[in-house]
């Protein structure tokens, strides 16, 4: 069985347009006190450039390409890493007046992961 | 089924569960209850997406098959060097500094996403012209968003303090736009087979990266500081087109789906920013705000009358309802904790206290939000602009504290203020206002302001950390002297 994928051109479309729509609905109900971990953590779900750049990087022969393809992985990883670690910092921040505020819970807290 | 078609399955069944995981977890994000439950299942989807990557390693054409072994090397290091430092750096940076964080991040997803590109420019791989088409303009858009967003780093950070601005600098910066964009089109031109060429095709390449980078450095530096929020927003969706872009010239749809959901999230971001403080985004990119006529002082009657702040202390703690307006001020002097202190003792006096942030506050939308939960600021206290703005003219006290240009009432009355039809937070109205400021300077936009010539304004000049400091030594005092 091939399991290989093939997009063309109008299936890219395709798709380009529901993720569209599908970031602009999710985008549109989040309240403004939450823009900033927003736009961090949006920040953070491009970082799947990495696995791109993995396949660049993987798939490279000669000097120049792995060259290149190398930073593609740096970079990629980079914006992942320090998009989750400034998202979830800012996010566990939040509290209501209800719970006890767990002020730098991250620092014990924070959760393991491998990028 | 070969070991190719396994892997092909693996990494297809695991990048549809990132994506879907990415949708699902910037849903949970869009409610502070969900919100930390939300990032951690994005990250999840990021997990498994590059731990399925390595499979790729089943899945390589036969000229790479020789070097596999140096490629999976590298790629450990990539991740490592790449991904470790900027993690300690997340975790370490100061929440004032968040924006320039942010910045430098978004800049790297650009970088990666040109860097892929790149690798397929020189190794000829993209095929077709659409193919070709769609390589080139997300190394486009990702170059600039390396750049500008490394512009719009050192601005926030301080390296670049004046924006440099030129006579005719739109026109050159178009100039060299339309460069790029030629240097573009003549590569895909030179690709379809041409028997002469002006460059060799890999010297065209450097040329096309080289023109981007230097396009987005000059985007970027004439736009003032207090714009950086908007730039870094629409650098935010830029990357994500461009990571969209590559996703499809790899063939690899969580790329295409992540990308384009952060550039349509992006966008809407943006344009929300932009609307909040009443410019459209062109407005903001190609007009030097800042480079306005300076307003006036001449207009406005009246003077300011400084306060002391324990008296201004005291006077909150016998008022009915208190308005707190915090900006970057305040974070600047990391007075957050000191404030909410003292907003505990009025709440333990039965003063009514609300935190009124406008959209604009601090240098990112939201970040005055995520700097007050920082202090331990319950978010139930927090409203934003809309929500609060009737409540002023029925609050005895206003303290506005190191905020300055969305309190100023210019922008509802005088035509000739460049902030003039901003929406702005009325705290004029309430019947008393107190400004803890450092001194007599204007605010980031360098604007007078208006408020604070008001007569039922007085200033506390000081910083802001040690004045709300002596706000709440006054206030103990009160309560010793009663007990007494």
């Amino acid at each position: 069985m091939d399991f290989s994928i093939q997009i063309t051109g109008l299936v890219a479309l395709y798709i380009f347009m529901l993720a569209a729509f599908a970031g602009w609905v999710i985008i549109g109900h989040v309240p403004a006190i939450l823009h900033t971990p927003l736009m961090s953590g949006s920040n953070f779900v491009h970082g799947i450039v990495v696995v791109g750049g993995m396949y660049a990087l993987l798939n490279a022969s000669t000097m120049q390409e792995q060259t290149i393809g190398f930073f593609a992985v740096l970079l990629g990883a980079g914006n992942a890493a320090g998009g989750y670690a400034v998202t979830d910092r800012m996010l566990a921040m939040f509290q209501t007046s209800g719970h006890k505020p767990a002020k730098h819970n991250h620092a014990k807290g924070s959760r393991p992961k491998a990028v | 089924m070969t070991m190719t078609s396994i892997a092909q399955l693996i990494i297809g069944t695991t990048d549809l569960a990132a994506a879907l995981l990415f949708l699902y977890g910037l849903k949970r994000m869009s409610s502070p209850v969900t919100a930390p439950s939300g990032i951690f299942v994005a990250g999840l989807g990021m997990l498994v997406a590059v731990l399925a990557g390595f499979l790729y390693v089943f899945d390589v054409g036969a000229a790479a098959k020789p070097h596999l072994m140096v490629n999976v090397g590298l790629g450990v290091v990539a991740l490592i060097i790449g991904g470790g430092p900027a993690w300690w750096a997340g975790r370490k940076v100061a929440m004032t500094a968040m924006p320039q964080m942010v910045a430098i991040y978004n800049g790297m997803g650009g970088g990666a996403a040109g860097a892929i590109a790149a690798v397929e420019l020189f190794g000829g791989k993209a095929s077709g012209t659409t193919q070709l088409v769609a390589t080139l303009l997300g190394a486009l858009i990702g170059a600039i968003s390396l750049s500008g967003s490394l512009i719009a780093w050192a601005k926030l950070q301080g390296v670049i303090k004046k924006p440099p601005r030129v006579r005719g600098q739109q026109y050159f910066n178009i100039l060299v736009l339309l460069g790029t964009l030629a240097v573009a089109g003549y590569l895909v031109y030179v690709t379809q087979g041409t028997s002469s060429q002006l460059l060799p095709t890999p010297q065209l390449i450097y040329l096309f990266f080289g023109c981007a980078l230097i396009y987005g450095i000059l985007m970027t530096l004439p736009i003032g500081g207090a714009d950086m929020p908007v730039v870094i927003s629409i650098y935010n969706a830029a990357t994500g087109l461009a990571v969209g872009l590559e996703g499809f010239v790899l063939g690899n749809p969580a790329l295409m789906i992540a990308g384009m959901v952060v550039g349509a999230a992006g966008t809407l971001l943006t344009l929300l920013m932009a609307q909040a403080m009443n410019r459209s985004v062109a407005n903001v990119l190609f007009t030097n705000f800042g480079g306005t006529p300076k307003h006036k002082a001449g207009h406005i009657k009246g003077s300011m009358k400084p306060t002391a702040a324990a008296d201004a202390g005291i006077a909150m703690r016998y008022a009915k309802s208190v308005i707190v307006v915090p900006g970057y001020g305040l974070a600047a002097a990391q007075g957050q904790q000191k404030l909410y202190e003292f907003v505990k003792l009025l709440l333990a006096a039965d003063v009514s206290v609300k935190f009124a942030i406008h959209p604009v506050a601090g240098r990112m939308p939201g970040q005055m939000d995520v700097l007050l939960a920082e202090a331990g600021v319950p978010y139930d206290l927090i409203f934003q602009l809309d929500d609060i703005n009737g409540e002023f003219k029925t609050t005895d006290v206003t303290l506005v504290i190191g905020a300055n240009d969305v309190v100023n009432p210019a922008a509802r009355t005088d035509k000739s203020s460049p902030i003039f039809g901003m929406p702005i937070l009325n705290a004029d109205q309430a019947k008393q206002v107190y400004v803890v400021k450092r001194g007599q300077g204007k605010g980031y936009a360098d604007i007078v302001n208006a408020l604070f010539y008001a007569d039922n304004c007085n200033m506390v000049y000081g910083d802001a950390a040690a004045v709300m400091a002596m706000m709440i030594e006054a206030v103990r005092g009160l309560g010793a002297k009663a007990a007494a």
